[in-house]
């Protein structure tokens, strides 16, 4: 028997036991954390920060060592489900909560606590100065326990409580300084723009309903192969819109960038590790209704394509040092994504590389956040360079991500790209040439954009003045405070290391093969050696060229005019002028006429018609008048009448 | 004591509330507002013992029953009785009750006229009485007479202490009422001559499933209470009374007007349209849903071009009325009891909003939205409540409406999947309504205020008041069971007078659905 067909009976999961039992722990106490913080108020303010950190890494204690049981029970029986009470009991339907702890989500739990709790610690000194912090960490907590939610969840209604809380806690925390109206009004495109993808969730939801009766994922996913590929392409395109929301990916993309507003530890946690990547679990989580639906599959395939050139080709113009991380955020989940949809042959990668990214993302927002830290908060690149030798802790743990996402080997992003390029070379007719070719010249766009980011701001002339010499606009580089750099450090070693760990002996697969299916040998159109001298030759080429430009030649200090393709990047491919032409403009024309007429047609129509069957426009008069007491008369005569007319009848 | 007639109780205790108010000789004028307090809280501690008497499972729909004579001749009675649904929403104005006494607690201002302050206070417990009247009653002709006795308080509340425009306001309120009221006066003498008859004629029990006459007959009987029940609730297009009522109330008057006494439209359509005229229903289906999605959008639409915080409000809740006319169109299970669900979560979060939005307006002194900004910096505390109850309002998934809103549309999309699809367009729009406003008071640069005149954050008397609605986000959205226990029965007996059924799913699971079940 097959794992697959093991697995198909994802009911059968069973009750977990020891440890595992108190699973709703890992969620309650960074909730509770949250909850002391905002209810506490000033009161907390000293030691707040501390109690955040300390039960997040709680939190990933809990989940660390319910890992190891899983790890000590066998290869079919790690699956566990936690009960929790009745929900939603209302008619035909019925849900309870409930956990469902399984080799998937803990290794969620694991990025989120592990990394998360990182941030935590970078936080502490990051945030050291500013008024709020105790709401910050109390933001963060919130964050953690809905991030938690999401991945535990075992029914797509209770996913989506956790979904929505991950998208608040990332309105708040983007608007966090939302004195500036710019940053208010980043916060509201982003939860706009996301709840676009929730009517897609909904309604995805309302579809599960009408078919299987039930919203869990055990009654939805045993039901998926037979409940007909056309409901089932419609659920998945339905779930798709709500991932593209969530993780960016075109053509709801246009958030991410803005979302930069936030504090630097917000956009390496929330917008770069891990939320954003909740569409690529969703959608393999939800791998029994895209295997019943090819043609909903492709269309994850083709998004994924898109978004990861558009976020490559956006990442070139950009000189906002987080808003080019941002778009490469945009593009390598545009991977994920990529992967997510060739179906069985990519699940596992998908879930890799999102590991992966998250660790050497998380590092190099950090670092990021640590060279604005010790450059007065400027995000300017062009007023950055030959900052390697200011603050070499943040340059060697930021370089080792670059070298990761470059996928140069044996750093962490090769074990985990190179795998997804070689799987979109997999398949038949065009797919695999269009797939491949897409993630293949995509590695090369990578190498150019983050090379050039990397050699802006540590290499090159230096393009800033020395606060000796200007004190008004000079600025004094200096590396951050150790709370800031260990995490560094730390997530430096795993963007080193992770990659090759975890793909040792094709580990990472195997864990993950109950859950999404295993998938017989299949070869790509063009042999895999090719596939990766190919891909490193891109690679090379992409990093050469932008040493040619950012690091050999001068950087312009402010940005030339450039060719069209480069202005056009620059503005994000003219998204914002799209969403504004095709809907906020109509759509402000459309509130102000309906205000209008409201106000003159519906009331007045309305309004006169009443008085009229009334008959008492006359008596309207009276009362404006201010005799307001001979309502009460009015009233009287009424009853007097309605008795009378009953006792005439009768 | 278990032949305590708790519901005449919970109506007498609040009149003579009102009576002894009154009567205060003008000099002890004070007493007013703790009398009124106390007296709201006694009621509400009946409400909650009548809750604690109520039988869920019991096959009687209506319990707590009261019945005496009153107009034979008539078929009239003084019949009292509630089912799961009138208990949740008696209980609901109980506790909205003395929450708004408290918020208005400093209304009229420190030396007060002691006429004025005995009248307003003494017309929130005659509301009080008037509101569990209405939901109380078990025959439509007392129906009847609590509908229309409804407005009496409303309208003085209005036109004695509203804003600017009182007058206007308070005459439209009544003018659409009326007519509403008249129509429905035909409706309700029409329809005891289509029922059984007899001295007790005007009972539920006799009525429900047992009205005759022609199928035309029963269609214009229908349209009888229902034009009356949708100017209350209030829809597309006789909704424009609402945002002028409610903008020109004080919060907690509007509070009881939208949050309470509008629920009887939709109470009303439920037990009234479906229970009586379930073919006439039937019928009239596709029309009321169009009405309903309608009002979805364009409350929505109209709250987004809003100016006026109140008026914001009021238009919000036209779409979230929507939402509940067409789960209770949609007769199913889900659906209904989504609505009846959401008309309890409506009345809590449209209280969160009107009450917060009046402390607000009574630190700065105007309603326009664009005279605030930043205000976040200056009261942190009445911006994060805010936010909550808006939240509570968008219906974010956690907080309790998203409990209801989930289950109307995913009952109605049982039956009807492009209504259901196209009011999710709402689900945006909310957002939109909601964020924006926030966006526009509480962010943004901190204002500047003179020194003396800085705005203080919310108080110890605005925290309690705040407190139990905010609780109620979360205790609804994690923890609905206790009102949906209550509703689910009334909801079915409901749909089985009707003669519906659910639909079944159209690919169900034959597997285990969680291990623990």
């Amino acid at each position: 028997m097959n794992s697959l067909a093991l697995f198909a009976a994802e009911g059968e999961v069973a009750a977990a036991t020891g440890l595992t039992a108190y699973a709703w722990l890992l969620i309650a106490l960074p909730l509770l954390g949250a909850a002391i913080l905002l209810l506490g108020g000033k009161a907390t303010n000293a030691w707040g920060h501390f109690l955040a950190t300390a039960l997040s890494w709680a939190s990933f204690v809990l989940g660390f060592l319910m890992l190891i049981a899983m790890i000590g029970r066998g290869h079919e029986e790690r699956a566990m489900h936690v009960g929790g009470w009745n929900w939603v009991p209302a008619g035909q339907f019925q849900l309870e909560t409930g956990l469902l702890i399984d080799q998937l989500s803990i290794a969620f739990v694991m990025l989120i606590t592990f990394v998360g709790s990182l941030i935590h610690v970078y936080s502490i000194g990051y945030m050291e100065h500013d008024s709020d912090r105790r709401r910050f960490f109390a933001y963060l907590n919130l964050f953690v326990a809905s991030m938690l939610l999401l991945v535990l969840a075992d029914s797509y209604l209770l996913l989506f409580v956790g979904w929505e809380g991950v998208g608040l806690a990332s309105y708040l925390l983007i608007g966090f300084w939302n004195h500036n109206p710019a940053y208010a009004t980043a916060a509201n495109k982003a939860f706009f723009v996301n709840r676009v993808g929730d009517v897609g969730m909904s309604i995805a939801i309302m579809f599960m309903f009408f078919t299987f009766g039930s919203v869990d994922f055990a009654t939805v996913h045993a039901g998926a192969a037979e409940a007909g590929s056309t409901a089932m392409t419609a659920l998945g395109l339905l779930l798709l819109v709500g991932a593209c929301a969530k993780s960016a990916q075109f053509p709801l993309q246009s958030w991410l960038g803005d979302a930069m507003a936030g504090p630097t530890p917000v956009s390496a946690l929330i917008h770069a590790a891990t939320m954003v990547t909740a569409g690529v679990y969703l959608v393999v989580r939800s791998h029994d209704i895209f295997n019943a639906a090819p043609n909903a599959q492709l269309a994850v395939a083709i998004v994924g394509a898109i978004t990861l050139l558009y976020g490559a080709i956006v990442g070139c113009a950009k000189d906002d040092i987080k808003k080019a991380l941002a778009a490469s955020t945009m593009s390598q989940i545009g991977y994920m994504m990529l992967a997510a949809g060739l179906g069985p042959v990519g699940y596992a990668f998908a879930i890799f590389h999102l590991i992966t990214h998250g660790f050497f993302k998380a590092g190099m927002f950090l670092g990021a956040g640590s060279v604005m830290h010790g450059m007065k908060d400027r995000v300017d690149m062009r007023g950055f360079g030959g900052l390697s030798g200011y603050m070499k802790i943040t340059w060697v743990t930021f370089g080792l991500g670059w070298l990761a996402i470059l996928g140069v080997p044996p750093f962490s992003g090769f074990w985990s790209k190179d795998k997804i390029i070689e799987s979109a070379f997999i398949g038949e007719g065009w797919r695999p040439w269009v797939f491949g070719g897409a993630a293949m010249i995509g590695a090369g766009i990578t190498a150019f954009y983050m090379s050039r980011l990397f050699f802006m701001t540590f290499h090159g002339k230096k393009r800033w003045v020395d606060e000796h010499e200007d004190a008004e606009r000079g600025v004094h580089p200096h590396e951050s405070p150790l709370t800031m750099t260990v995490p560094m450090m730390v997530l430096a070693v795993g963007s080193g290391l992770l990659g090759l760990v975890l793909s040792w002996g094709g580990m990472f697969s195997h864990w993950l093969e109950p859950i999404v299916g295993g998938h017989g040998e299949e070869h790509p159109v063009l042999p895999i050696p090719v596939i990766m001298v190919l891909t490193l030759l891109l690679v090379a080429g992409g990093a050469a060229y932008a040493w040619m430009l950012y690091w050999r030649d001068d950087v312009p200090e402010t940005a030339p005019r450039g060719s069209l393709l480069t202005q056009a990047a620059r503005a994000d491919l003219y998204q914002d002028a799209i969403n504004e032409g095709l809907f906020m403009r109509p759509g402000t024309h459309l509130t102000r006429a309906l205000v209008f007429t409201d106000g003159k047609g519906v009331d007045g129509v309305v309004g006169s018609l009443a008085a009229s069957v009334g008959g008492l426009s006359s008596r309207l008069r009276r009362l404006q008048t201010g005799y307001a007491r001979s309502y009460a008369l009015t009233m009287l005569t009424g009853v007097v009448a309605v008795l009378g007319a009953l006792w005439v009848m009768n | 004591m278990s032949g305590l007639p708790l519901l005449t109780l919970m109506l007498v205790v609040p009149l003579v509330g009102a009576a002894v108010i009154w009567l205060l000789p003008n000099a002890s004028s004070r007493l007013s507002k703790p009398i009124a307090l106390g007296v709201s809280l006694l009621t509400l501690a009946l409400a909650l013992l009548a809750w604690a008497r109520f039988d869920s499972g019991s096959s009687d729909r209506y319990q707590l029953t009261e019945t005496h004579s009153w107009i034979p001749q008539f078929g009239v009675s003084y019949a009292l009785g509630v089912d799961g649904i009138a208990l949740s929403l008696i209980v609901m104005a109980a506790i909205l009750t003395p929450i708004c006494l408290l918020a208005a607690w400093n209304d009229l201002g420190e030396d007060a006229d002691p006429k004025r302050e005995k009248t307003y206070f003494a017309l929130m417990l005659v509301l009080l009485t008037f509101m569990v009247g209405v939901f109380a009653a078990r025959d439509v002709f007392l129906f009847y007479v609590f509908f229309e006795a409804m407005l009496i308080p409303v309208y003085f509340l209005i036109g004695l202490f509203g804003g600017p425009r009182r007058q206007y306001a308070a005459v439209k309120f009544i003018l659409f009422s009326l007519v509403g009221g008249l129509i429905m006066l035909v409706a309700v003498i029409a329809l005891y001559f289509q029922g059984p008859g007899g001295e007790q004629g005007f009972l539920y029990e006799a009525l429900e499933g047992a009205v005759g006459g022609s199928t035309a007959t029963q269609r214009w009987l229908f349209l009888g209470f229902f034009i009356a029940f949708a100017i209350k609730a209030p829809m597309w297009p006789v909704h424009t009374w609402l945002p002028d009522a409610a903008s020109e109330s004080r919060p907690a008057t509007a509070v009881l007007l939208v949050g309470v006494l509008d629920k009887v439209g939709t109470f009303g359509m439920l037990r009234f349209c479906l229970g009586f005229f379930p073919e006439a229903s039937k019928w009239a289906t596709p029309v009321v849903l169009t009405l309903a999605v309608i009002s979805v959008i364009y409350g929505a639409l109209l709250a987004i071009g809003s100016r006026d915080i109140m008026r914001l409000i009021a238009f919000t809740s036209i779409s979230h009325f929507g939402f509940i006319v067409m789960g209770i169109f949609a007769m199913t299970t889900t659906a209904g009891g989504g609505s009846a669900l959401y008309m309890i979560n409506h009345g809590f979060s449209t209280a969160g909003l009107f009450l917060l939005a009046g402390f607000l307006i009574s630190r700065h002194g105007s309603q326009r939205i664009a005279d605030y900004g930043g205000w976040q910096r200056v009261t942190p505390v009445l911006a994060g409540t805010f936010l909550v109850s808006g939240l509570s309002s968008l219906a974010l998934p956690g907080l309790s409406s998203y409990v209801s809103e989930f289950l109307v549309l995913a009952g109605t999309f049982q039956r009807y999947k492009w209504v259901a699809a196209i009011a999710t367009i709402g689900i945006v729009l909310a957002a939109l309504y909601i964020l924006l406003t926030y966006q526009r008071v509480f962010t943004g640069p901190r204002p500047e205020f003179a020194a003396d005149r800085t705005p203080r954050d919310l108080g110890v008397r605005e925290k309690v008041v705040v407190a139990p609605i905010i609780a109620s986000f979360l205790l609804l959205g994690f923890f609905p069971k206790p009102v949906l226990d209550l509703v689910n029965p009334a909801v079915e007996q409901t749909l089985k007078i009707v003669g519906v059924t659910d639909p079944a799913p159209s690919h169900p699971t034959n597997v285990a659905t969680g291990s623990d079940k």
